[in-house]
């Protein structure tokens, strides 16, 4: 292919003399982009969505030499194309809101496709600066980058950096230094589409003159429609005259090729630029990844080590969180109670009950499973941190395949062992909408840790000794409901529709410790922040109900509800407490023990588990167990299924199937144990 | 090319194997997204693992890539290796 280079000089002049700097960071996926984004704004950044997508926006401040940098985190992205949202909020955001200067980071040891993006982002007006991330990771499989001659071959300055080790950042801070002084100087040498396909643009760009959107520069807009770019053709198809944009539909058909040839010619520019600056591992070298992953990702020896991983993360968050979470319970949330029922001495008796009961009750439950949650959290951060989860994901693409879904869904269902709230928004990895869905669908069917609290709360009341090996099985057996409901519903809704499964799986590495605790820290905080206002909320109302209007439990709201769907709940062998407990459940999973402590509270002789053992038979506790895991979804949940789908109309087709799910399989499990006589 | 050469779709490579691409098979989604990942025609493709069933993971441009194998079967090889 003839390609050639050409210079332009591209020192900016804007943004210069301003206080106030825009800097945009952007990159592929893997690396190391958050790390750096979090070392230089540190707790001064905001997360939240790009406006009207599921896309999460990160944005943060700080101050240096007397000028404050406004840090724009943009999604990570393998090219510019339109092939993904975050794609198209990553170039618009570029081409609409004109950073002063694009920061993109690539990796040394994945040089050549990282810099695929940088061929994109050289073309575009905004002055690009390089920032070589991940030296450590080459060095470890055997390569070594040197920046000076990569600068000088692409033309844009270039810092190299360790950031999981925090090195680099002076280097990198100078150069923004250089920048606001219009010192520093940019000569991109930019990729030329090839001979044969020049001419052809060179006929779309005459065509297309005068009736580009305004941001769009004619140019790219042209070299796009070429590559086949869904969104330019749509935009310039809507703006330009039928007879112009006939004629250049007929051109694009007659050059169906030119999207591989220009990405071709992409990689071209790239080689010759990172010719001198690469030293490769010599033939027969065998790096660190290669090494684990002869392990990690076989098929036999993959799902060992990954049953080994995901029984020590278990273990790990339950030795540790649970006595936590109990600490928590009877030192802070009893005294808190008592402390709020003698400081309300004087008040009304209904309002020391909306505290005590309704919000310490209610939010403070849910708060103690913060730690829980947490070293879950860290555990699963760590896990992909390091470069692992993407093996998980790909030794589990043949069972995923079962459920119609691939490898990726795997990561967000196990993100549900935590808590599905999550798990529900951790299905923004998939690319197939389809996909996407059915994922979100069977989320909630995963177990959360609130929910493996009741079965280890309840179980030891019906099975004594044999508690744990039942809990065990209740946890595989609504694992299978799961992959039951995905086949049924991959069959029946979505055709057995297949999406492409193409992964990176990213060098192993050690993670950056502060960058991630402060992803645990923005976690948490999010989790606080859903307890603090939907199950604040939700507990207010719960409690409304069970204490209006006599104030008594018995003849309140929420007995009649439990007396009026008791019917439904016969058929699980359920009476109307049992009812009500599990209606409660909706609030928040745990609620049900706490539900069923109000309720046999009042005649104290026996513990509450002693008293419930009493009561009912095992086959009822079994039944009872099943429908609590399989309920429908809490509703910080079905918050967030609404928010991630965006339509009521799919988060009422989940609380449906969840519905019908856990009564049918509920009821057959009662059918079958009292049968058996239990 | 003047000897005989081979045509193989990617998932006939052994574990091991080296090849080169020459041509995506696609539709045009997919030959976009391979070709931003490095599978342009022309790259020698590395069969890292090649179990004979579920995905398989090449090495291109020093990336480790898993493929499932229907998309695997839209990517042209050849054993040519100059």
């Amino acid at each position: 292919m003839n390609l050639f280079n050409e210079s332009r000089n591209k020192i900016s002049t804007n943004g210069v003399t301003k206080k106030n700097l825009s800097i945009a960071l952007a990159g592929q996926p893997n690396m190391g982009k958050s790390t750096i984004f979090n070392l230089l704004t540190g707790l001064n950044q905001h997360v939240g969505n790009w406006p009207g997508k599921t896309v999460e926006k990160k944005e943060g401040e700080f101050q240096h030499n007397g000028h404050t940098i406004h840090l724009i985190d943009l999604p990570g992205t393998y090219s510019l194309s339109a092939n993904s949202p975050e794609e198209i909020i990553a170039r618009n955001f570029i081409l609409q809101e004109k950073p002063d200067l694009v920061v993109a980071v690539v990796s040394a040891a994945n040089l050549e496709r990282s810099l695929y993006l940088v061929s994109e982002l050289i073309v575009l007006e905004t002055p690009l600066m390089i920032v070589l991330n991940m030296i450590d990771v080459a060095e470890q499989e055997g390569f070594t980058v040197d920046a000076k001659i990569l600068q000088a071959a692409i033309g844009v300055p270039i810092v190299p950096m360790i950031a999981s080790r925090a090195s680099g950042v002076r280097g990198l801070l100078d150069y923004f230094d250089q920048f606001i002084e219009q010192k520093l100087e940019f000569f991109p040498k930019l990729p030329q589409i090839s001979a044969d396909h020049q001419h052809v643009k060179e006929v779309i760009d005459q065509l297309i003159d005068g009736f580009v959107p305004e941001f769009y520069p004619k140019n790219w807009a042209s070299m796009k429609l070429l590559e086949g770019d869904p969104e330019i053709y749509d935009i310039l198809k809507s703006v330009l005259p039928l007879e112009r944009w006939e004629t250049i539909d007929d051109i694009l058909k007659q050059h169906e090729d030119a999207g591989l040839a220009i990405a071709s010619g992409r990689y071209e520019w790239i080689e010759r630029n990172i010719r001198a600056a690469v030293n490769r591992p010599k033939l027969g070298q065998v790096g660190l990844t290669d090494r684990l992953d002869r392990f990690a990702t076989h098929p036999i020896g993959g799902l060992i080590i990954l049953a080994i991983i995901l029984g020590l993360t278990f273990w790990l968050t339950f030795t540790i969180g649970s006595p936590i979470q109990e600490w928590m319970d009877s030192k802070i949330l009893v005294p808190l109670g008592t402390l709020a029922q003698s400081l309300l001495i004087d008040a009304p008796t209904w309002v020391t009950s909306l505290v005590v009961d309704g919000v310490i009750g209610g939010v403070g439950a849910v708060v103690t499973f913060l730690p829980i949650i947490i070293i879950f959290f860290a555990a699963f951060g760590f896990l992909e941190d390091i470069g692992y989860m993407a093996r998980a994901a790909y030794v589990m693409d043949n069972f995923m395949h079962w459920m119609g879904l691939h490898g990726k869904s795997f990561l967000p269902l196990f993100l549900g062992f935590g808590c599905n709230v999550p798990a529900v928004m951790g299905t923004r990895v998939i690319e197939s909408w389809p996909a996407r869905i059915l994922t979100i669908l069977l989320a909630p069917f995963v177990p959360c840790s609130a929910r493996l609290a009741v079965i280890a709360f309840i179980a030891p009341a019906f099975f004594g000794a044999n508690a744990f090996l039942i809990s065990w099985g209740l946890i595989l057996f609504s694992i299978v409901i799961l992959v039951i409901v995905g086949v049924v519903l991959n069959l029946i809704f979505f055709k057995g529709e297949r999406t492409a499964f193409i992964m990176e799986l990213p060098l192993y590495h050690v993670p950056n410790l502060h960058s991630a605790l402060l992803l645990i820290w923005q976690r948490s905080l999010s989790f606080l922040r859903h307890a603090g206002t939907i199950i604040l909320m939700m507990s207010i109302v719960v409690w409304a109900l069970s204490e209006f209007p006599g104030g008594d439990l018995e003849t309140s709201f929420l007995a009649q509800i439990g007396n009026f769907v008791a019917p439904v709940g016969e058929w699980m062998g359920l009476d109307w407490k049992l009812t009500v407990a599990l209606i409660t459940s909706f609030m928040a999973k745990e609620n049900a023990i706490a539900t069923l402590g109000v309720l046999f509270g009042r005649t104290e002789e026996f513990g509450l588990l002693e008293t419930i053992s009493m009561t009912y038979s095992p086959a009822v506790g079994l039944s009872f167990m099943v429908v609590t895991l399989l309920f429908i979804p809490c509703a910080a949940t079905v918050a967030v299924i609404k928010q991630e789908t965006g339509s009521w109309k799919w988060t009422m087709v989940n609380i449906v199937l969840m519905l019908v799910v856990s009564i049918g399989v509920a009821s057959g499990v009662y059918a079958i144990a009292s049968g058996l006589g239990l | 090319m003047h000897r005989s050469f081979n045509l193989f779709t990617l998932v006939d490579l052994k574990s091991g194997e080296s090849a080169k691409i020459s041509a995506l098979r696609g539709g045009k989604n997919l030959n976009t997204r391979l070709s931003t990942l490095g599978f342009t025609p022309g790259v020698i493709i590395y069969m890292t693992h090649n179990y004979g069933h579920g995905p398989i993971i090449v090495t291109v441009r020093d990336t480790r890539i898993a493929i499932g194998r229907g998309e695997a079967r839209h990517i042209l090889v050849t054993r040519e290796i100059e």
